[in-house]
């Protein structure tokens, strides 16, 4: 072995000591410039080839060029692991306290009233029906008269009502909008099927059960083949869609006077789940909706012939389906909109 | 409508409990709001004989009473009710017993006498005090001397019942009364039901030859009967009677007066009893009251009576409101020895005005109203008769005075079993309809499917084919109709356009920090004419029942302020709400009916950007509230950009700080802080509010969204700060760059606004960051610079700008 290929290999000894040894990369970085670099050792050692005879040459060179790749290589990785230290060590650095809290972001919440008629609204969507706004600023003979309710009838009674004059009048039911509708459908394009969500108006005083104003969504359905077979079976789907599949549902007669046969609609009372308990008022069955097959005068008044067409009609309190399913002991709170009520519905 | 469980099973044979009964009433069709058991709860309450009483020597009211409970056993009970007295049979409660609200009674001393037990009020063992008899209202109740002492009281006092309380919808009136249920219930048990005859003796005495009566018009009523008793004796009724009263919620009053009542809850028949001696004359009409007329009711009142009333008369006088009330001063009192009974049909119509016009409803003006079963009309009236005859001694004249009298007819009726299975979507045979049309006691003929039935009188709520049908329903049992989903053609179920807009508005709002509000509609007078967006009349209900809900509200800011005050009442100070709803506007104060439009508002108090560690707090500004009213409108996609116009016309705004919000030339809506004149109104601090026009913004053109091609070559920015005098608008400079800002320029932004420091007393510095880009090749600087150039000179000589 010449004393070149020994001065390399000393170097390279050395050399890899010093990268070993190196703990930041400036330092890396001179001893790189320092070994490598065109005034460094080896550079020098070459240099010195030149005084190699012809046939020494090739295999000093070939050393010389391995002895620099082995440097490299070690400069590499130790430039690797450095770095990859240094990250570390940052990011040792940045830790957070990822338990404080996060940067408050407002968020607002649908009033559970409009929570309560959308979700219905989807179930009836889904079948196949429309969903109709009407006025809440009424006529008298679409509120009343056209639903088989004339003047003096004792069902008016049921509902007291704010007049604006002896002929306009808030509505007291979502029910004028089913009248209107059959009125203005054309039965050559199928059957009228539709629901009216929307404000109604009583002459009440407000207290935790009664609002002057207050939601309800009514419904109808008519065709030539509708039955009460199916009136129950709309609604029962109705029902368990909103008030969960376990529900049991009872049908019992009833009077309304814009259908013949009515219906009052019970479930099984969710807290007691029918044993009796102050929710159901110990009857273990909760009313939460009328209904009934259309009368044949409320079909004659909108020009509907009720021998070819007949179907059936239902209303339900969207403020009572609110507050049993979410336990709701105060009908004010809807209209209050305390901010803690309103945020705890989202 | 309180019905008698013992009281029922005399009319139809029962032997199911009674709450069997009611759930089986309930599902064919009347609902039993409750069943009452009277004596449930109650234990050891005894007849007790009082043998002997004396004072008690350290009380000046109460006494030592001697009470045998048992045939062989006397104790001493002290008693404080003013009307005990030896001789007496009364209610005892033993020791270890339980009274009402399951007090427990037990041996002790009172003032240091003994008392093994209580003599009892009926209060005390469950009665309330509106059917307390008034004799008994404040001491104990004595029984009769009949009872037998150690037994329940619970038989003698009607407890043993059970009370079904009907809940009779307005087309029912004919289950008003003991007899219509039991054909109700004779019906869903396929039982007979069965009505003990009435027996009347009559004097040969004919009432003519006392009295005169006289129907002025028919329509008014179609029926009219009178009898006259004489020599009656009023007293207390008998406990049988007195019972049947309290049980159906009912005080006795006297023998005469409970007849009347019994009867009519027996046949559902109101019936009214005069004082023969005292209405003045010989001669009773049936006529309206004349304009001017007075009458003074039972009650104390007096009343101005119009031609719409119907009254019951002497020759001069009205003496009752027909149907509704009787008058002062013929009324039955303990001096009665001759009675006038009457049983009537009255129009219902003007029954029911006049007990609403005096706000009198009663027992009988409901059941008048509703109607009366017309063929027992007249039995209910000899019926009464019969038993004042037997229960006041007295003696019944001969023969009624009818001056009117109607004939009571079956109602023909038609239905088809095809009919009957078409409606309910069932498979139910000839047969079984029949049976049902049997069993609700309806004559009934069928040929081929199409019955013929003929429905009595009692049943005057059935008329056409879909009442048959829900009879034939509800007998038949509602739990037994399928459920199916109809087989018709199917329905597109879409919501439209507008609905699915309104319901992004709402998400928008919401994911944007406002909570949906609904607030009241009915407002007051000022409140609903607050920040109107445009000029309209009132809408007000006629008869409010009370100011702060009277009129319809013109804006929705006004219900938000109420519920932001309401929060802030109660410390909730950071409130962002917001509501969609209708206003009601309309132009002319003569229009009736006001334009229903739909509109958005929006109102925020207290702090937008909460407080938190990382950050401070930041109340609610005008710009906050513009940026979300910006986010909101451009879910129109309108073609023409809306635009902030400064206003100072809203006078419940603040004049400096209110943008109206214009798209072309119409005014959409307006934003901006309240007055603070309202917010002190309100115990509001700052408040933003908007308020837009639904129905104009619908209205408008909007554009469809169209795909642009994301630009391929780079876009080159420049930035200029512009000083310009502090009425200079925002709105201007960037209305100018745009016009003059070449082919190139696609947006303008503004990065910051400074006055103060380096900057002139009345001026101000904006500063913008221009973008050009070329959608179809690389920009040049030099292209950029010239269109900078040309715009910067446009700013400097159209608004005096410097380039800072």
């Amino acid at each position: 072995m010449s004393s070149l290929q020994e001065k390399l290999s000393a170097l390279q000894k050395q050399g890899i000591e010093e990268i070993k040894k190196s703990d930041d990369l400036k330092q890396l970085n001179n001893i790189r410039v320092n070994l490598l670099g065109k005034k460094g050792p080896i550079t020098e050692v070459l240099r010195g080839m030149r005084d190699l005879t012809k046939e020494e040459r090739p295999a000093v060179g070939s050393f010389a060029n391995k002895v620099r790749d082995a440097l490299t290589d070690s400069i590499e990785t130790r430039k690797q692991a450095l770095e990859a230290a240094k990250i570390e060590h940052q990011l040792a650095q940045e830790k957070l306290d990822v338990t404080l809290p996060g940067t408050p972001i407002q968020q607002g919440t649908h009033h559970v009233i409009m929570q309560t008629v959308e979700t219905l609204e989807a179930v009836f969507l889904g079948m196949g029906f429309k969903v109709v706004l009407g006025y809440e600023v009424e006529e008298e003979k679409y509120n009343f008269e056209k639903l088989n309710m004339p003047k003096d009838h004792p069902a008016r009674d049921m509902q007291d009502t704010f007049y604006i004059n002896q002929d306009i009048l808030m509505r007291t039911h979502m029910s004028p909008d089913e009248a209107r509708t059959l009125e203005q459908h054309d039965f050559s394009t199928g059957p009228m099927k539709m629901i009216g969500p929307g404000r109604v108006y009583r002459r009440d005083t407000d207290d935790a059960t009664h609002s002057h104003q207050f939601f309800q969504m009514e419904g109808q359905y008519i065709g030539e083949q509708v039955t009460m077979a199916d009136l129950k079976g709309t609604l029962s789907f109705a029902i368990r869609q909103f008030f969960g599949a376990e529900r049991k549902i009872r049908f019992r007669p009833s009077y309304f006077p814009f259908t013949e046969p009515s219906v009052e609609v019970d479930i099984s009372c969710f807290k007691c789940n029918g044993a009796g308990c102050d929710v159901c008022k110990h009857s273990g069955w909760i009313e939460v909706l009328g209904a009934g097959m259309t009368h044949p005068n409320v079909l004659k008044a909108a020009g509907v012939d009720p021998v070819k067409y007949g179907g059936f009609a239902f209303g339900l309190g969207i403020d009572r389906f609110a507050m049993l399913k979410y336990g709701i002991d105060d009908i004010r709170q809807f209209y209050q909109n305390d901010i803690r009520f309103l945020s705890q519905f989202n | 409508m309180k019905i008698s469980y013992n009281w029922l099973k005399e009319y139809v044979d029962l032997n199911m409990s009674a709450e069997e009964l009611a759930n089986k009433v309930t599902l064919t069709g009347i609902e039993v709001d409750s069943v009452i058991h009277p004596a449930a709860g109650l234990k050891k309450i005894v007849v007790g004989y009082v043998e002997a009483t004396k004072p008690h020597p350290d009380s000046d009211h109460l006494q030592l009473c001697q009470v045998q409970i048992s045939a062989d056993e006397t104790v001493q009970i002290v008693c404080g009710a003013p009307n005990v007295a030896a001789g007496q049979k009364v209610i005892v409660a033993l020791p270890g017993s339980r009274i009402a609200n399951n007090e427990k009674i037990k041996k002790g001393k009172l003032r240091g006498e003994i008392s093994n037990g209580m003599i009892c009020a009926l209060q005390e063992i469950g009665f309330s005090d509106d059917v307390t008899p008034q004799a008994y209202a404040d001491g104990i109740y004595v029984l009769p001397a009949t009872a037998e002492v150690g037994q329940p009281v619970y038989g003698y006092l009607g407890m043993d019942d059970a009370i079904l309380d009907l809940e009779i919808t307005p087309n029912r009136a004919d289950a008003l009364s003991m007899r219509g249920v039991a054909h109700e219930v004779a019906a869903i048990y396929g039982e007979q039901v069965h009505f003990p005859a009435v027996k009347l003796a009559e004097a040969t005495k004919p009432a003519s030859t006392v009295l005169q009566v006289k129907v002025d018009d028919v329509q008014d009523a179609p029926s009219y009967n009178l009898r006259v008793i004489e020599n009656v004796t009023i007293k207390p009724s008998p406990l049988w009677l007195q019972r049947r009263l309290w049980n159906a919620g009912v005080r006795p009053i006297n023998n005469v007066v409970d007849i009347t009542n019994l009867i009519m809850i027996d046949h559902g028949q109101p019936l009214h009893a005069f004082d023969y001696d005292q209405i003045g004359g010989q001669t009773i009409e049936v006529r309206r009251a004349q304009a001017g007329e007075k009458l003074t009711t039972l009650d104390g009142n007096d009343h101005d009576l119009t031609p719409d009333d119907i009254v019951i008369a002497n020759d001069t006088t009205a003496l009752n409101l027909a149907g509704v009330m009787g008058g002062l001063g013929s009324e039955i009192t303990n001096k009665t020895t001759t009675v006038i009974l009457e049983a009537a049909v009255f129009e219902p119509t003007h029954i029911r005005k006049t007990a609403q016009r005096f706000n009198l409803r009663s027992e009988a003006s409901s059941r008048f109203e509703k109607g009366v079963n017309r063929t027992d009309v007249l039995t209910a009236l000899d019926h009464a008769a019969s038993l004042i005859a037997d229960l006041a001694d007295a003696t019944v004249l001969a023969g009624r005075l009818a001056p009117t009298a109607i004939t009571p007819e079956n109602v023909t009726v038609t239905v088809s079993t095809k009919r009957i299975n078409q409606v309910l979507g069932t498979t139910i045979t000839t047969a079984e309809v029949k049976a049902i049309f049997e069993r609700l006691g309806f004559g009934v003929t069928e040929a081929a499917g199409v019955f013929t039935v003929s429905v009595p009188p009692r049943r005057w709520d059935i008329a056409i084919e879909a009442d048959l049908i829900e009879e034939v329903a509800r007998l038949y049992g509602y739990d037994r109709l399928p459920e199916t989903l109809t087989a018709s053609a199917s329905t597109p179920g879409l919501l439209t356009p507008r609905q699915k807009l309104i319901r992004r508005l709402a998400s928008n709002l919401e994911a944007n920090g406002l909570s949906q509000a609904l607030s009241y509609a009915l407002t007051t007078a000022d409140k609903a004419a607050a920040f109107k967006l445009k000029a309209s009349q009132p809408t007000s209900v006629d008869w409010p029942m009370t100011v702060d809900h009277a009129t319809l509200r013109m804006n929705l800011i006004s219900g938000l302020l109420d519920d932001l005050a309401y929060n802030a009442a109660r410390k909730q100070q950071n409130v962002a709400l917001y509501e969609q709803g209708r206003v009601f506007l309309k132009q002319h104060a003569t229009t009736v009916r006001p334009h229903e439009l739909e509109y958005l508002a929006g109102a925020i108090t207290g702090d937008w950007q909460l407080g938190a560690w990382n950050q401070p707090a930041q109340p609610i500004d005008f710009y906050q509230l513009k940026g979300i009213v910006v986010s909101v409108l451009a879910e129109f996609h309108l073609t023409t950009a809306p635009e902030f116009v400064a206003t100072a016309r809203h006078q419940d705004m603040h004049p400096g700080r209110t943008a109206d919000i214009l798209v072309g030339n119409q005014i959409v809506g307006f934003l901006g802080q309240i007055h603070p004149r309202i917010g002190k109104q309100y115990r509001l601090p700052a408040t933003y509010v908007f308020q837009l026009d639904l129905e104009q913004l619908l209205a408008l053109e909007a554009q469809l969204v169209v795909y642009t091609p994301v630009a391929r070559y780079p876009a080159i920015t420049r930035d200029v700060a512009l000083v310009v005098d502090e009425t200079v608008t925002n709105a201007a400079l960037e209305a100018t760059i745009l016009a003059h800002g070449g082919a190139y320029l696609t947006d303008v932004h503004l990065f910051d606004l400074y006055a103060g420091r380096h900057i002139d007393a009345g001026k101000k510095s904006l500063a913008y960051t221009l973008t050009y880009q070329n959608p179809a090749a690389t920009l040049t600087d030099a292209e950029v610079t010239t269109a900078f150039d040309k715009v910067i000179a446009v700013l400097e000589t159209e608004h005096g700008a410097t380039i800072r």
